[in-house]
């Protein structure tokens, strides 16, 4: 007897390509605004970038559904921690939070792929970046989603972070300043769009800093 | 002659484990209502489906109503599994039910009631007992209004214009092209009976029998059923295999 065949399948790909680039004193945070499937577009207008604290965001792209939930579930772990703590959560306790979130249904993941960025206690970008089970590294830029792979050689050339392996380790954030950052991100998805058919529509950039969160966007490729 | 030792009784099987567990399970739907589709308008929310429920390629019934009420600000339409709706339907009842009897002189709007249905589809996916839908929830509560969308595997957002199942394909382009904020309600009417004529040219499952129901601050309007005018008697298609005669 041959085992009895799911015809559905619990997964989706929304398509989506997130990025975040960490400077000095502020972090960029950007991903296009597309929701896809398959061959259709669904909306042109969904924000993949959910602020889950005051100095930190994440951007996710991968299965819709499991992304909302990851958002909701870690919206509502931010707020059970500043009732306990009185404190907003730093941008690694929040890095540390999602990893162990993801590995938790390691054997039923999220389809969900990340970049979390933000200022952390000393107030230096921080950017990390993940895979859907939780396996993560603190970074000084990272992008995810079907874009990606376009995305990240570029921004290796760009900002030619140093080895990790280094010793002594030498710094991972870039020395561009925040406007050089932010065009660097929009040259970013232009070539992105050209060329993945995921990516396009609208492009959101969040920037957190020192006076708080700001907020900008770029018309993108609509084809 | 050899007498078999008598087998021993049949171990009673873990239900989680065996087929028994399976059989809770929604593995393929049964009877099915095809596309909806939904547009915001200057004034509220319009929706149209038609009155189709398939089994499989058999239209079984034809007086299905696939968009109905939800509380006082809401219209949901569905396609998929009609005794999934039915059941979804319950659970609203109970929902908007419990939300009355705070009798709080507040009721749940759109976008909650949207919000609701994402996290019950949602839950049943991870469940893999997903309810065999997808749903589209509009409506307008305080002179805002709100159009969303959720299927079976929880992928839910809200736009301006919305479709499910074929409508995906047929209806949402020419949404694209031709939707407006100012439409008016005899613009948006024929904006989605334009969609519909395509969906029944060209969606196998589709039948001539629709009703448009309306959601503005004032109420809602489901309208009767009735049926679009056809044309067929195309010149192209008379004497098909003129100038090729074959059997293709």
């Amino acid at each position: 007897m041959t085992k009895e065949q799911a015809n559905w399948s619990p997964y989706d790909n929304n398509g989506g390509t997130c990025v975040a680039i960490a400077g000095a004193d502020y972090c960029v945070v950007a991903a296009d605004t597309r929701m896809a499937s398959g061959y259709n577009i669904l909306t042109r207008d969904y924000s993949k970038i959910a602020k889950l604290a005051d100095k930190c965001a994440m951007a996710s792209s991968g299965f819709q559904a499991d992304v909302r939930a990851l958002q909701k579930h870690l919206e509502a772990r931010h707020l059970i921690y500043q009732h306990q703590h009185n404190k907003q959560m730093s941008t690694p306790a929040m890095a540390q939070l999602l990893s162990n979130t993801l590995y938790y249904k390691r054997f039923f993941p999220y389809y969900a792929f990340n970049v979390l960025g933000g200022l952390d206690s000393q107030g230096k970008g921080c950017v990390f970046t993940y895979d859907a089970v939780g396996s993560y590294e603190r970074v000084g830029y990272s992008s995810q989603g079907s874009g990606s792979t376009l995305i990240m050689p570029f921004l290796d050339n760009q900002l030619k972070s140093p080895s990790p392996l280094l010793l002594p380790a030498k710094d991972a954030v870039t020395p561009l300043s925040e406007s050089e950052a932010i065009d660097l991100v929009k040259t970013c998805f232009a070539s992105a769009t050209e060329r993945d058919i995921y990516t396009g529509d609208k492009l959101e950039i969040v920037v957190l800093n020192a006076e708080g969160t700001r907020r900008e966007y770029m018309e993108l490729r609509k084809d | 002659m050899i007498v078999d030792s008598s087998s021993p009784a049949p171990a009673k099987k873990s239900l989680l484990l065996s087929s028994e567990a399976d059989l809770q399970r929604t593995q393929t739907p049964y009877v099915t209502g095809t596309s909806v589709i939904a547009i915001k308008y200057k004034d509220g929310i319009l929706i149209a489906a038609d009155m189709g429920g398939s089994y499989g390629s058999t239209l079984r019934y034809k007086n299905v109503e696939r968009i109905r009420p939800v509380g006082k600000h809401s219209l949901i339409g569905a396609s998929g599994e009609i005794s999934d709706f039915q059941e979804i339907l319950r659970y609203l009842d109970e929902l908007i039910l419990n939300d009355s009897m705070w009798d709080d002189g507040n009721s749940l709007g759109p976008k909650e009631v949207h919000n609701y249905l994402t996290r019950v589809m949602y839950n049943r996916r991870n469940k893999f007992n997903p309810l065999w839908n997808s749903l589209i929830l509009g409506g307008v509560k305080n002179g805002q209004k709100y159009l969303g969308t959720v299927n079976m595997i929880g992928v839910h957002y809200e736009d301006n214009h919305v479709a499910t199942g074929f409508g995906n394909h047929l209806a949402r382009p020419i949404l694209r092209e031709e939707w407006n904020e100012n439409l008016t309600f005899e613009e948006g009417v024929k904006l989605l009976e334009k969609c519909m004529r395509v969906l029944l040219y060209r969606d196998r499952s589709a039948v001539n029998k629709l009703q448009i129901a309306k959601i503005t601050d004032e109420g809602f309007t489901i309208s009767q059923p009735y049926s679009l005018k056809t044309q067929w008697k195309f010149k192209a298609f008379e004497n098909p295999t003129v100038g090729a005669e074959g059997s293709w």
